[in-house]
């Protein structure tokens, strides 16, 4: 008769606490959540600009409370810890080359911070224009 | 100086514990003891009946594989004087513990063998054509990812395979990718399928930590991007072909 008894270790609701490289992937991907509720607040910005300038006035007004510039700040710094930390892993996906080289990762990682300037810039030219 | 070292190790003797259990014991240290020393110092001199697997003694066999502080560590690549205050020592996480520091690996050994770890071609090359050439180019496509040990390391650093044992995991992908990768071979749309799959490229959410463990410089986190950028083009390339 088999003496085996194999044991399991249950992983727990707390398995990403144990470890700081798991506690900093749950930070990295908890942005999505910030994101998401940051979208819904735009859309509905949206939304009220559709029911013509008084609305949208209003939301515009609402939104320089305290308790919401502190939470578009909170959502900015938590947008750019995700793209750093996403821009530096960026290089894993991508296998370009150039002729017998391989293009080295910090091109790309740079490739993706200079996308990210032009981008905002070209925003805040819209904006301001 | 230290002369001696706090080695807490997990124990699990399924024929007379229930769950697993700490044990602490004291080893001399040494500057240069590597942690499978300090086990065999323990097994050799105070308690016979620890359980743990090793052959190689240097990082090429993959057998020692175990939860140190927490972290995935190679046995035999750990070294005492980097724990002076002490190491909990605990079998490989997400696999189950057969006894002590022993592990049952089959599910991770079937994982490996169903992804057709070897070269797929139908019209090998007869022996008269020669040697087969490869540009360093194509040889750079594949070589990283044909130094893996088969150690489960990147499995116990992988929560997802942690949460969901369907996952193909790291190092089976990694080497899918290594052979797919191979310009000798040719069996990658056979191999697709497990990469397309749920439980393929897609299962991981690219946490990463499996390449940071990897006693071996493998990537697999990158060789399952590079895999999940395929899978897209081959869906893409299916859209075009109906019927198939
Ligand atoms: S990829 Fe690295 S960590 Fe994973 S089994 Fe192979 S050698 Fe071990
Ligand atoms: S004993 Fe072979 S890898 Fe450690």
């Amino acid at each position: 008769m088999s003496k085996r008894k194999p044991y399991e270790r249950k992983m727990g609701a707390t398995w990403w606490l144990k470890n700081t490289f798991h506690t900093k992937y749950i930070i990295r991907e908890g942005s999505s959540l910030v994101i998401a509720i940051y979208s819904f607040v735009l859309l509905f910005g949206l939304f009220r600009l559709s029911q013509g300038a008084e609305a949208f006035n209003g939301w515009v007004e609402a939104m320089s409370q305290p308790g919401w510039i502190v939470f578009h700040l909170l959502s900015l710094a938590w947008t750019l810890y995700h793209s750093i930390t996403w821009f530096s892993l960026a290089p894993k996906a991508a296998n370009i080359w150039l002729g017998q080289k391989r293009v080295p990762d910090s091109w790309i990682v740079s490739g993706m911070y200079g996308a990210l300037a032009v981008i905002s810039l070209a925003g805040l030219i819209l904006v301001l224009i | 100086m230290t002369d001696s070292i706090k080695i807490d190790i997990l124990r699990y003797r399924p024929e007379s514990d229930n769950e697993p259990v700490w044990q602490s014991y004291d080893v001399p240290f040494t500057n240069e003891m590597s942690l499978l020393e300090a086990l065999a110092y323990i097994k050799d001199e105070l308690d016979p009946t620890l359980s743990y697997r090793w052959s190689c003694r240097m990082a090429i066999c993959g057998s020692c594989g175990m939860m140190v502080n927490g972290v995935p560590k190679l046995g035999c690549k750990t070294f005492l004087r980097d724990y002076k205050n002490g190491m909990k020592v605990e079998a490989l996480a997400n696999f189950p513990i057969e006894r002590d520091l022993v592990v049952d690996m089959s599910d991770f050994i079937e994982k490996l063998e169903a992804i057709k770890p070897y070269i797929i071609n139908d019209n090998p090359r007869a022996l008269e054509d020669g040697c087969h050439t490869q540009s360093p180019k194509q040889m750079a496509q594949y070589k990283q990812f044909s130094m893996c040990i088969n150690c489960g390391l990147c499995y116990a650093a992988c929560p997802q395979y942690g949460l969901d044992k369907s996952f193909t995991g790291p190092a089976a992908l990694a080497l899918l990718h290594r052979y797919n990768q191979d310009s000798r071979d040719a069996g990658k749309a056979e191999r697709m399928k497990i990469v397309n799959a749920e439980e393929g490229a897609w299962g991981c959410t690219f946490v990463g930590y499996c390449s940071k463990v990897c006693p071996k410089d493998v990537d697999p986190a990158a060789a399952i991007q590079l895999g999940k950028v395929d899978s897209a083009k081959d869906y893409v390339i299916a859209m075009f072909k109906p019927g198939e």
